[in-house]
């Protein structure tokens, strides 16, 4: 549902979609659906299946693992990859810090759109990649 | 001209006031007069249904009703066969459509659609203030107040129920010289002309679809490849009863699908030229056209709600909304109707629900009037309670029949809770109930997953903690079998024991 003019904007200033031309932002953004969530609400669940792939576009958004906050994330980061990913429920809830904003991608059609789009393939596999150190280093 | 006292609801102060007589208005008003909640309802329009004097463009709707189903016409299992029909608590409120149709299709036509509404009203008695057209808003101590062309309006809450009806498009150039969907002429004006239609969802393919005979070529153009329903599953996507001019693409007869990103439109002595971008296969586009009918969508009227904090998303077209439909930044603030759309749920598998369309809507209706009267206004409801041996095979048949369930998929749901007794709490919305605390309780809705199985999906509270539990898919639809019975007794051991 995601077909602003605004939304290709601001997609353009995500890193994650920081190598697209001008006709793959729109196409992104056409494919996206855009939703907003007030404070407290959750948008992933633990533990729950179907889970969907999502970019923040404003506001922040709590980590959660059996109600205990493990990270915070904000304008640019992405979550749910995960499950969608493996294909399992997701292991935390995340949880609006205040309203957010964000663009969603149902699951089942993650595959389709990075393979589609191997340049935001690439930037979210160096995200990954950054999340692995950084968990790497905190446990050495 | 009648006087200002001859008609009903007049300016003054209620409990609600609902705004629009649209389906989404009436069911509403119809569910909060049996809830008895003192209510106003106020229209812009002269008659009730005024969509669809103008809408869908080529006369038939694009949801079924189907004059016989496996359930017996006029139950409420029925109502997952009927998607157009108002719906009543007691029979002779309700305005089955087959009734009213002539046997040529199961999409009833836009004629059809406005007589069966304008049948409920007369038969429920409805009484709606025509010509009344909100006109702004303001809050003040006690909740909120209407100005409409008859007055003011002050209430504690107030529903809207506007429609999603107001003609939207991109900000691109050139594309305030193109008509929108809305002002499509006679197809017999675009005889042996070469068409343009921006957009690809259903108004764009039914537009497409109703001038194949007409047109020379057509070409559909949008960033993204057609999403199709059958193909999605859900309604997220271009119904099979517009699929002509797809097969008509895919066949190589001449209509063209293209997936391109629109750069801007000029004008010329001889049409239009449209300037686009590839994007499923990347090169400049440059088309030529006679016409060129920008099936773009629509926007809600929401006039001055977001100055007064009304959240909206999807290019500020729709209000974010709560599980109950309230808006999710200003309490107080509700919406009904397509509108209510823009509570999305928990999206499983990305699927948000049948909201946008009467045969979700109107089970929302009866909902915020039951949340309304309790949570709002402090009423207590009539629900019964259940013996523990009735648990399993309730909840069972409720999956299997149950049309909320159905119309509504992983969106709505029977919910028990388990305090002393064991009480019926209705039909809640699931995100509202694996969010929210409360006594020991179990929800049950039906979804379908990735893998196009559809099966009953159990929700268990107990304490701060709900868990998901999937029960086996049945080709059939039914989930009254002993293997499903043997499953959710397990599931609901410890609650019920």
């Amino acid at each position: 549902m995601a077909n602003s003019d605004d939304i290709v904007d601001l997609i353009a200033g995500l890193a994650l979609f920081a190598d697209l031309s001008r006709p793959e932002l729109e196409a992104s953004a056409h494919t996206f659906d855009e939703e907003w969530f007030a404070q407290d609400q959750r948008i992933l669940r633990q533990g729950f299946g179907g889970s969907n792939f999502y970019v923040i576009l404003d506001g922040e958004a709590a980590v959660r693992i059996n109600g205990e906050q493990l990270a915070t994330l904000g304008r640019g980061d992405f979550f749910g990859e995960v499950s969608v990913l493996l294909g399992e429920v997701p292991t935390a809830d995340v949880v609006a810090l205040r309203p957010l904003r964000c663009l969603v991608l149902s699951g089942s059609e993650v595959q389709e759109f990075l393979t589609a789009t191997p340049r935001v393939m690439f930037r979210m596999l160096q995200a990954e990649a950054r999340r692995l150190r950084n968990t790497l280093q905190w446990r050495s | 001209m009648a006087e200002l006292g001859d008609r009903p609801h007049p300016p003054g102060d209620y409990q609600v006031v609902v705004v629009g007589s649209g389906p989404g208005g009436l069911q509403t008003s119809y569910f909060l007069h049996r809830r008895g909640i003192n209510h106003a309802l106020i229209s812009a329009d002269s008659a009730p249904a005024g969509m669809f004097q103008k809408f869908p463009f080529f006369q038939r709707l694009i949801s079924w009703t189907k004059p016989y189903a496996p359930a017996e016409r006029g139950t409420r299992a029925y109502e997952r066969y009927d998607w157009n029909s108002m719906i009543g608590e007691e029979p002779e409120h309700r305005t089955l459509l087959p009734a009213l149709m002539d046997g040529t299709s199961y999409f009833p036509s836009r004629d059809e659609m406005e007589r069966g509404i304008a049948l409920f009203v007369e038969r429920t008695g409805l009484q709606v203030r025509y010509e009344c057209r909100w006109e702004s808003t303001r809050q003040d101590d006690n909740g909120f107040v209407l100005s409409t062309t008859d007055g003011e309006y002050r209430c504690r809450a107030a529903i809207f129920a506007m429609g999603m009806t107001r003609a939207w498009k991109p900000d691109i150039p050139g594309l305030e010289l193109v008509p929108h969907y809305v002002e499509t002429r006679s197809p017999k004006e675009y005889t042996n002309k070469k068409i343009v239609i921006i957009g690809k969802r259903n108004s764009g393919f039914e537009i497409a679809d109703g001038l194949l005979p007409w047109a020379r070529q057509i070409l559909l153009v949008s960033p993204r490849p057609a999403r199709i329903s059958v193909v999605t599953r859900s309604l997220a996507g271009a119904r099979a009863r517009y699929l002509q001019p797809y097969e008509d693409y895919v066949l190589a007869g001449g209509t063209f699908v293209l997936d391109a990103a629109l750069d801007h439109v000029e004008r010329n002595d001889a049409g239009y030229r449209v300037f686009a971008s590839g994007t499923t296969h990347p090169g400049d586009i440059v088309l030529d056209a006679d016409e060129v009918i920008a099936a773009t969508g629509f926007s809600t009227p929401l006039l001055d709600l977001p100055d007064l904090g009304v959240a909206t998303f999807y290019s500020g077209r729709l209000p974010a909304q709560t599980p109950f439909w309230e808006s999710a930044s200003l309490p107080g603030i509700y919406f009904a109707g397509s509108v209510s759309q823009g509570s999305i749920g928990l999206k499983k598998y990305g699927k948000t629900g049948n909201s946008a369309a009467v045969h979700g809507f109107r089970y929302n209706a009866g909902v915020l009037a039951n949340h309304l009267a309790q949570d709002r206004f402090g009423m207590t409801l009539k629900k019964r309670s259940l013996r523990p041996e009735e648990v399993v095979p309730y909840l069972l048949e409720e999956a299997t029949t149950a049309p909320e369930l159905y119309n509504q998929p992983s969106y709505l749901a029977r919910v028990l809770s388990f305090n002393d007794d064991i009480i019926d709490e209705g039909i809640l919305p699931l995100a509202h109930f694996v969010d929210s605390s409360g006594p020991d309780a179990v929800a049950i809705t039906v979804e379908t997953d990735d893998q196009s199985d559809t099966h009953p999906a159990v929700y268990v509270r107990r304490g701060a903690r709900v868990d998901e539990h999937l029960l086996a898919g049945d080709q059939m639809l039914d989930f009254r079998t002993e293997e499903h019975k043997n499953q959710l007794a397990a599931v609901l051991q410890d609650v019920l024991t």
